[in-house]
């Protein structure tokens, strides 16, 4: 547990967790005093004095107010560490590699299409493959395509028909991560994804229409052309079986690394190596390739819920204005270059259920948002909101630009499915207005309101803590989930 | 039901038949195969055996107790699987791991488990079982992937046990 890590107040939104044993640097989480109460429950606390034992970490081993326990670097950690003598860990980035989310707005309003949603959610639920097993027929993919979707990411699919230009300008790393080495993934991981492109997969994933239901930053939203009562989408997914396959993969592969470069590890599943040698260079690349499938699927994803809402309302794309507000990684490691005590260090930043969250003027934002920020998209569980925010400059000075992700769980599936017995869970959500669709009855059960946090009260935090500025809340009004 | 035996009773009852349920009886040994670990955003088993053969093959049972009601799955076809690793416990996730691989590449479930022999971290084994068929298994949860966290096997008492999570 970790209620016998020391941890002291900093201010109202942040504490840290003194340098202790072989700790390399401090702890710093965000967090207010109730949810700290509940982050100290499981050991995720401990997880994040384990991360600051790694070679060559760079600033504090941070965590994000929708920190919980993971295997390894918790959920909702931040780190990074040097390139020239620090580490990476395949742990530090998660088994869904780029899962991360996308927001699309429309020029729907939520009154006019109210009484449409059940045959919209039915037919998104015909249309995008989820659930074991679904896929459409009319993506195949050769195995010399697959690689060059590897390499080019959301490029392939536009190239491909699916969505335009225009989209790649709003993905984070316009949705392809440099220096993707096709060479470097396994012959499981081709066969574990081949026929899971551009498929949902279950558990947290989803497509959700919504509308905005509040705007607490006018000119911001404007900017990202939100406004109140608005329908937007939202979706959800990662790289499927081909990035569990690669990170398992690597995880074997920097094992015995960790111990070929005598790397002393406070649990197994830190494994890592150093940023510089073969096998890092190799997971990196490897890394790249499952982003890049990710942000394929959701471009593909994207493409077939503009094509459905076009057949539902018998409008064409113009008319429809499904445009791509902002795609987002929340499972990521990335080479960037971050001013350290004054000086500009080449870093390799872990973001583990965490969000880039660039301020205005960043280089790395789109054109159209340079005044703003980069937006954030934080999903919350399907019962209740997600937020749209933007990155700040105070997020760059102390977590490298990075924030929360989601609302993190405080209940297992287990308990959840048990809480849940008996309740009819799908009329539950249908009499407070959102119709859901889920390929697995267990899914929805274990994905009720109480598993979550409050992703507005890990919102908050973030807001006041100022690592992020919101922009807006959405409302769900229909789901679909594998 | 007209029974002169109150409620309580009966539900004492099935308490116990299901508990027994879970336990395996062998001859006079009455010894539990698995139990689930309840984690907040995973999943994890510990699961017991009297030699180690028997621990991987009660591991595996697990590991498609997750997936589906295992008792819902028919021994209709057979497989051979042999995984070596460096050391007993990445073997446990390298076998459970090549379940997960045959499930998420050929939707096999499997069942029947033959464990025939586990040497220096060698394991071989014939497992038996169909491939999923959703008229028929519920998929109650879909398993990403096998996590060494927490993970161990290790000797206790006069038998094996292991702890293994999963990231679902």
């Amino acid at each position: 547990m970790s209620t016998d890590i020391e941890i002291q107040k900093l201010d109202d939104f942040r504490w840290i967790i003194p340098k202790k044993g072989k700790m390399r640097t401090e702890g710093l989480v965000y967090a207010d005093d109730r949810m700290l109460a509940v982050i100290r429950k499981d050991a995720s606390l401990e997880q994040v004095a384990n991360v600051a034992c790694l070679p060559g970490i760079v600033g504090r081993s941070m965590a994000m107010p929708d920190i919980h326990w993971g295997y390894g670097f918790p959920i909702g950690g931040v780190a990074a560490f040097d390139t020239e003598d620090g580490i990476v860990s395949p742990g530090g980035v998660g088994y869904d590699i780029n899962c991360g989310v996308r927001l699309l707005r429309s020029d729907l309003d939520a009154v006019d299409i109210k009484n449409e949603i059940p045959t919209l959610v039915d037919t998104l639920f015909k249309n995008i493959p989820c659930g074991v097993g679904s896929r459409r027929k009319d993506l195949k993919l050769s195995a010399q395509q697959m690689k060059d979707m590897l390499v080019k990411g959301a490029g392939w699919a536009v190239s491909h028909g699916y969505g335009s230009a225009d989209d790649l300008e709003h993905i984070e790393d316009k949705g392809r991560i440099p220096g993707a080495n096709p060479e470097h993934v396994s012959d499981k991981a081709y066969r574990r994804g081949k026929d899971q492109i551009a498929t949902l997969g279950s558990g947290n994933h989803f497509v959700e229409v919504g509308y905005v239901e509040e705007v607490y930053d006018e000119a911001v939203a404007k900017v990202l052309s939100l406004h109140k009562g608005q329908v937007t989408v939202i979706v959800h997914t990662g790289s499927r079986g081909f990035g569990h396959q690669v990170c398992d993969d690597y995880i074997k592969v920097l094992l015995k690394a960790s111990d070929k470069y005598k790397i002393d590890l406070p649990d197994k599943q830190l494994c890592c190596a150093p940023v510089q040698s073969k096998e890092s260079r190799r997971y990196l690349a490897a890394m790249a390739c499952a982003a890049n499938f990710a942000f394929c699927n959701r471009q593909v994803i994207a493409h077939w819920v503009r094509e459905t809402f076009q057949e539902i309302f018998q409008v064409g794309p113009k008319e429809l204005g499904l445009d791509l507000v902002y795609d987002v990684c929340h499972n990521i490691a990335k080479i960037e270059t971050h001013e350290v005590d004054g000086k500009k260090r080449k870093l390799c930043v872990h973001r583990k259920g965490a969000t880039r969250a660039f301020p205005p003027h960043s280089k790395l934002i789109p054109e159209d948002y340079k005044e703003i920020g980069q937006p954030v998209l934080i999903p919350g569980d399907m019962g209740r909101y997600s937020y749209v925010l933007v990155g700040t400059e105070t997020a760059l000075k102390e977590t490298f630009g990075s924030t929360c992700h989601g609302a993190g769980r405080v209940m297992s599936r287990h308990k959840a499915k048990k809480i849940a017995r008996g309740r009819a869970i799908v009329r539950e959500l249908e009499d407070r207005g959102i119709y859901v669709r889920g390929a697995g009855k267990g899914t929805i059960m274990e994905e009720i309101s109480e598993a979550y946090k409050d992703v507005r009260d890990v919102v908050n935090v973030v807001h006041r803590a100022g690592i992020g500025k919101k922009v807006a809340r959405l409302k769900p009004m229909g789901v679909i989930k594998g | 039901m007209a029974c002169k035996h109150d409620k309580t009773a009966h539900i004492c009852i099935r308490v116990i038949w299901a508990t027994a349920c879970q336990y395996l009886t062998e001859g006079n040994l009455l010894s539990k195969k698995y139990e689930f670990i309840d984690h907040t955003a995973d999943l994890g088993f510990k699961a017991y055996g009297t030699g180690l053969e028997e621990l991987f093959a009660h591991a595996a049972e697990a590991f498609f107790e997750t997936l589906v009601e295992l008792e819902s799955i028919k021994e209709r076809e057979e497989r051979s699987i042999e995984v070596e690793a460096d050391a007993l416990d990445d073997l446990m996730v390298s076998w459970l791991g090549e379940l997960l691989y045959l499930y998420d590449t050929e939707g096999l479930l499997f069942k029947g488990f033959q464990v025939k022999q586990i040497e220096d971290n060698r394991l071989a084994a014939n497992v038996r079982g169909e491939i999923l068929d959703l008229a028929r298994h519920e998929i109650k949860t879909e398993i990403k992937a096998v996590t060494y966290h927490k993970l161990y096997v290790k000797k206790v008492g006069g038998g094996w046990e292991t702890q293994v999570i999963f990231d679902i």
